[in-house]
């Protein structure tokens, strides 16, 4: 059999090796020349994130809990998932991970709230126009299905190491979701009440208030709470480039084989996302007591 | 002189369609030559693509009556109704409301018109499912951006005319059909639209709630005297509400005339069978059976108005006798005897 359809004629490695590097030099020149610019871009952002973990981290722990139960009450008025958020909490605090958790808390509740606020948006934008959804839904289908990994590289080689990068990683990570429901969400609204709408001569901000986003609240309430899912399982890895919390004892766990201490934190991790999804969807099935 | 003649009658008409056409499809201009030579609607779909939703349909719509579109399903009611408010704009046609031109409403001044002018009844009540009825009511006049004490006295007096009082604070969900298109009406009402759009508003009720619901409009209706546009395929439904009828097949428009005009001289063999079952003895006015000389009447006088069942119920004791049918002055117009009243009942 002839060598070529034994062995994929592919380019050579030193073609491939000038491509690549030409490609990392191209994006290094392009980091170093803004890099800074875009760091000092993000710098609100940053101090916002130390802002709200400042303040998770200084106030008493009793106090954080009092109000993580009320969240908890107000949200679902469910007194079993408020008992389940307290013992989840204290177990956390009593095997010593209170700190960190309160770091990913502020890391997760940041990042879930830039999100939303680019997320909701697009969602809306995309709903408006199948071109604008024929655009974005390929890109929201790269984000979701590339490896993580993959996407820390160029944050890393632009921003460093920090919270800055991590942040974007997460908040990129995390975005597709309430995006793509929000879209939907409003896609999927009756038809019937939208003419109606359009029939007693509302404007379109009065449509989008009224009827479009409070109809199309179930998806977007499940879009949101996707991401704050994604959001938390990628605080994990971003601890790989230095976002503290939760993610680097786990990290430290997987390097030198510390089992139990890694079974722990991911424990406390579990229950973050158990405590989010079910306050989140409590209140979300609350605002829909008209159906 | 013929043309303000003209004029004078279109402003009598609320609402004026002329030469009204709708293609759908991708480009309806290019195939609007062969819906003027007349190709008929499956070839104007098998060959050039396009649905003929409504042809050539010209109608003058009388202020403060009840004028309705009927025909069977497909037939393109909702579709010609719909352009009445621009929801559906037309391929070919002008519609004229008060003498102004519809079509020349720029976006603004359609919100406006939709605001204030003209309003709507849907099939399906299409109610805001996480609003109170209150708030739901309210819906027109918010639009409208009424102050908010104007929105709820409004609101609150039609949600008691339509006979939802204590209801203010439910959800759609938690009332019958029924309620859900009271409140639908009252919706529509409490913009103070002159003109009201009505699509199918009764068809997805029971029977009985139906009768109700027709009540409720007829006893509105004498109040208000608005220019309803009421769409329905249900014939007896028409004939009791309508002070006109409009019947189209395929998007055309086969005839138009009063329920009597209608029901005496249907147009076609479509039309006949459309309307055969329709109670007659309700409608059918004793006059427009009335003949023969009127001197030899021994029986009671009746008013040329009466429906054919009262008539027939009057009829009873004198089984033998011709009685005289009389205008409302007493003016003699023939006669009709019990034979010939039931015999007109049961026509087909
Ligand atoms: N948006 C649309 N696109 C294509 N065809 C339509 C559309 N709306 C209505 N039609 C067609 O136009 C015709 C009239 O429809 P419609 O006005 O809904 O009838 P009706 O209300 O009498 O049942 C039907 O053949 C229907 O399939
Ligand atoms: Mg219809």
């Amino acid at each position: 059999m002839p060598e070529w359809l034994l062995n994929f004629p592919a380019m050579t490695p030193d073609a491939l090796r000038s491509v690549t590097r030409s490609i990392d030099a191209g994006y290094l020149s392009f980091s170093r020349a803004f890099g800074d610019a875009i760091e000092s871009f993000f710098d609100p952002l940053l101090l916002l994130l130390i802002w709200f973990e400042q303040i998770l981290l200084r106030t008493p722990w009793v106090i954080i809990l009092m109000v993580l139960v009320l969240i908890a009450y107000g949200a679902s008025r469910n007194l079993r998932l408020v008992a389940g958020v307290l013992i989840a909490f204290l177990l956390i605090g009593y095997f010593g991970m209170w700190e960190n958790t309160m770091r990913t808390l502020a890391i997760i509740l940041v990042c879930t709230v830039i999100a939303l606020m680019i997320g909701i948006p697009t969602g809306i934008w995309m709903s408006r126009s199948d071109r604008v959804q024929a655009i974005i839904t390929p890109v929201l289908d790269v984000m979701q299905t590339m490896p993580i990994f993959v996407y820390l590289i160029p944050v890393v080689m632009l921003l460093g190491l920090g919270k800055i990068p991590g942040m974007l990683a997460v908040v990129v990570y995390a975005i597709p979701p309430v995006i793509r429901l929000t879209n939907l969400g409003i896609r999927l609204v009756d038809k019937d009440v939208i003419e109606a709408a359009d029939a007693f001569g509302a404007g379109t901000w009065q449509k989008l208030a009224r009827v479009q986003l409070p109809l199309a609240l179930p998806n977007i309430m499940a879009g949101i709470n996707q991401t704050i899912m994604m959001a938390l399982s990628m605080v994990v890895i971003a601890s790989m480039i230095g976002v503290k919390g939760l993610g680097q004892p786990v990290l430290q766990a997987v390097t030198n084989q510390y089992f139990a201490l890694g079974l722990f934190n991911g424990l406390a991790v579990v229950g973050l996302a158990i405590v989010f999804d079910r306050v989140s969807q409590s209140y979300g099935k609350r605002l829909q007591q008209h159906r | 002189m013929d043309e303000t003649h003209g004029q004078i009658e279109e402003m009598q008409s609320a609402i004026v369609l002329q030469r009204l056409t709708k293609l759908f499809g991708p480009t309806p201009s290019d195939v609007l030559p062969f819906v003027h030579q007349g190709l008929d609607k499956n070839k104007i779909f098998n060959e050039h693509g396009h649905v003929l939703a409504l042809r050539d349909i010209s109608l003058k719509i009388e202020t403060g009556k009840v004028q309705i579109i009927m025909g069977l399903s497909g037939s393109g009611k909702s579709t010609l109704l719909r352009h009445i408010n621009r929801l559906i704009e037309p391929s070919a046609g002008r519609i004229l409301i008060r003498g102004r031109d519809v079509l020349s409403l720029d976006k603004q001044e359609l919100r406006k018109f939709r605001q204030h002018q003209i309003s709507m009844v849907f099939q399906r009540f299409a109610l805001l499912p996480h609003r109170t009825i209150q708030d739901n009511v309210a819906f027109g006049l918010s639009a409208q951006k009424a102050t908010s004490s104007a929105q709820r006295e409004t609101a609150n007096t039609w949600v008691h005319k339509v006979g939802l009082g204590g209801y203010e604070n439910s959800f759609p969900a938690q009332l019958s059909g029924g309620m859900q298109q009271r409140v639908g009406l009252a919706r529509a009402l409490a913009t103070g639209a002159e003109c009201l759009l009505m699509d199918e508003p009764f068809s997805a009720l029971d029977p009985l709630i139906r009768t109700e619901m027709q009540d409720l409009l007829l006893e509105l209706q004498s109040e208000l005297g608005k220019t309803i546009i009421f769409v329905t395929h249900d014939p007896d439904e028409a004939v009791r509400l309508g002070d006109n009828i409009a019947i189209l097949k395929d998007g055309e428009l086969i005839q138009h005339g009063a329920p009597m005009q209608i029901l005496t001289s249907p147009k076609n063999d479509y039309i006949r069978t459309f309307i055969q079952d329709v109670n007659r003895g309700r409608v059918v006015s004793v006059g427009t059976i009335a003949n023969g000389e009127t001197k030899t009447c021994d029986g009671p006088d009746i008013v040329a108005t009466t429906p054919l069942a009262e008539a027939a119920r009057l009829l009873t004791n004198h089984p033998d006798v011709s009685a005289r049918v009389v205008t409302e002055k007493g003016h003699p117009l023939g006669s009709v005897t019990l034979t010939s009243v039931v015999e007109a009942m049961a026509a087909r």
